[in-house]
């Protein structure tokens, strides 16, 4: 059942979900979840649901693509076909292969890919379950999925939209701000050393006025850093834990 | 206990210390990768948790013959880089005898990383008392971040699997581990490389290790005696 478009969206300074206009929306971050892959992350960000591996860096086929000075990058955004209420035919489109390629832009300037020259780094990033804002929660667990494959990197990338409903711009928007809203912004960040350093990725679609492009900027380095805390733990939640197990006996059957 | 740390984090203000792991913008030091963060009065550097295998000259790997040319072999050797030995640093070429009938595709080496040019294109070299051709025993792969946990403090861990188990045991750089010797204790070793690969970097491994290889010795006992 497609959503229709509600008459306000925001009722009592809460928005048709009960949040604040600051507030994102519930995260659940786990790393190293595929063993197959070097490095791996399951993100959920509402209600999307993603999953996000990479693997390399590695030889690169076909050989025609490899570059003698430097690694190149892989980022392929897939939804599946059953992510969205209306079955989607499976495949790239022209939007996700637009994504794919803002996104890859977005990790070139983090990942230090002079390291592995003639070499390719493969992100691969699936949408199990779509709610707005996929792209941003794709840009989190695929930066998650790096730094747990060990891929050498300035810092680490962590993205969040701001979106512009009756007036009025909202972090992290659900689907009816998203598809019936003025304007959607998704932003991603490099973050080194728990502070914002650079915008690695900005689009827009509507319209908004400068002054609100410099809130909605506010807005976005807010919620993007509690984002950044919650990708740290995930991480850190996988290898510590690793660090203080203790040997768990007999096992050999 | 050492401090995880994720890339991008600080770790100095002084550039000099700068080691393993770590990169410098602005006069200060970030680490690059996940990893345990070591420090010393004068040197810092990130002990890889995960990651591929990058070649450095002198390692010894073990490798796998991909290709036969004319002029040597194409050795892959775990790594995004596949590797080359010329048949002039293989000391079993004679001039009678073709590539082929010395090292086939699917043969696999213990070798050296003898150059890396700034293309990464890996030369290894059998110019070495360790190195030859292995046509016997087994080859275990693990996770090539965890090699040194393998090999242990001055070599300590090997010395006590060799020790134990009088087997043969030769650890490539590269993840690759040869093991070589009476079935059964090639077959606990494995088991106790696979352990130290859970379990690297917890405290006293040594101790729990050597424990764990009294026990399935004397469980392997058991079931012969």
């Amino acid at each position: 059942m497609l959503a229709s478009k509600p008459d306000r969206f925001i009722i009592n300074g809460k928005r048709l979900d009960g949040r604040t206009f600051d507030q994102l929306r519930p995260i659940k971050i786990e790393a190293n979840v595929l063993k197959r892959a070097d490095g791996s992350c399951f993100l959920e960000m509402g209600k999307n649901k993603v999953v996000a591996a990479v693997y390399g860096p590695r030889e690169v086929h076909p050989r025609h693509l490899q570059d003698p000075s430097k690694a190149i990058i892989r980022y392929r955004y897939n939804m599946a076909p059953f992510s969205v209420e209306e079955r989607k035919r499976p495949g790239p489109d022209r939007r996700s292969i637009e994504i794919s390629k803002v996104s890859k832009e977005a990790f070139e300037s983090v990942i230090m890919k002079e390291l592995f020259p003639r070499s390719a780094i493969d992100i691969f990033v699936e949408v199990l379950q779509a709610d707005a804002g996929s792209r941003t929660a794709c840009l989190n667990a695929a930066s998650v999925a790096l730094v747990d494959a060990g891929v050498p990197m300035r810092g680490m990338i962590t993205s969040v939209a701001v979106a512009k409903v009756d007036g009025v711009l909202v972090l992290d928007p659900m689907k009816e701000e998203d598809n019936f809203g003025e304007a959607d912004l998704p932003f991603a960040f490099l973050i080194r050393n728990g502070r914002i350093e650079s915008i690695v990725l900005l689009q827009m679609d509507g319209c908004i006025t400068r002054d609100e492009l410099k809130q909605a900027l506010r807005l976005a380095k807010k919620g993007a850093m509690e984002i950044y805390k919650l990708q740290r733990e995930a991480i850190l939640r996988k290898y510590i834990l690793e660090e203080i197990d203790e040997p768990s006996g007999d096992e050999n059957a | 206990m050492r401090k995880v740390v994720l890339p991008g984090d600080l770790l100095s203000t002084n550039p000099k210390v700068a080691g393993y792991g770590t990169y410098i913008e602005d006069g200060k030091v970030y680490a690059k990768i996940l990893g345990l963060f070591d420090q010393t009065e004068t040197h810092i550097k990130v002990i890889p948790l995960k990651g591929r295998y990058i070649p450095t000259v002198g390692d010894v790997v073990v490798g796998i013959v991909r290709e036969v040319a004319a002029n040597g072999w194409l050795v892959d050797i775990h790594s995004p880089y596949q590797a080359f030995l010329p048949i002039t640093e293989n000391p079993e070429v004679k001039p009678n005898k073709k590539p082929n009938e010395i090292l086939e595709i699917g043969d696999a080496i213990i070798a050296k990383v003898l150059n890396i040019d700034p293309k990464m294109k890996v030369t290894l070299s059998m110019k070495d008392r360790m190195c030859r051709a292995i046509r016997f025993g087994r080859i275990v792969a693990i996770n090539p971040a965890r090699v040194p946990r393998v090999i242990g403090k001055k070599g300590s861990m090997i010395k006590l699997l060799k020790g134990e188990l009088d087997i043969q045991i030769v650890v490539g750089q590269n993840g690759l581990i040869w093991i070589n010797g009476d079935r059964r204790k090639v077959s606990i070793a494995e088991e106790v490389i696979y352990l130290i690969e859970e379990e690297a970097h917890t405290e006293g491994l040594t101790d729990r290790v050597a424990e764990f290889i009294e026990r399935r010795k004397s469980d392997v006992g058991e079931q012969t005696g």
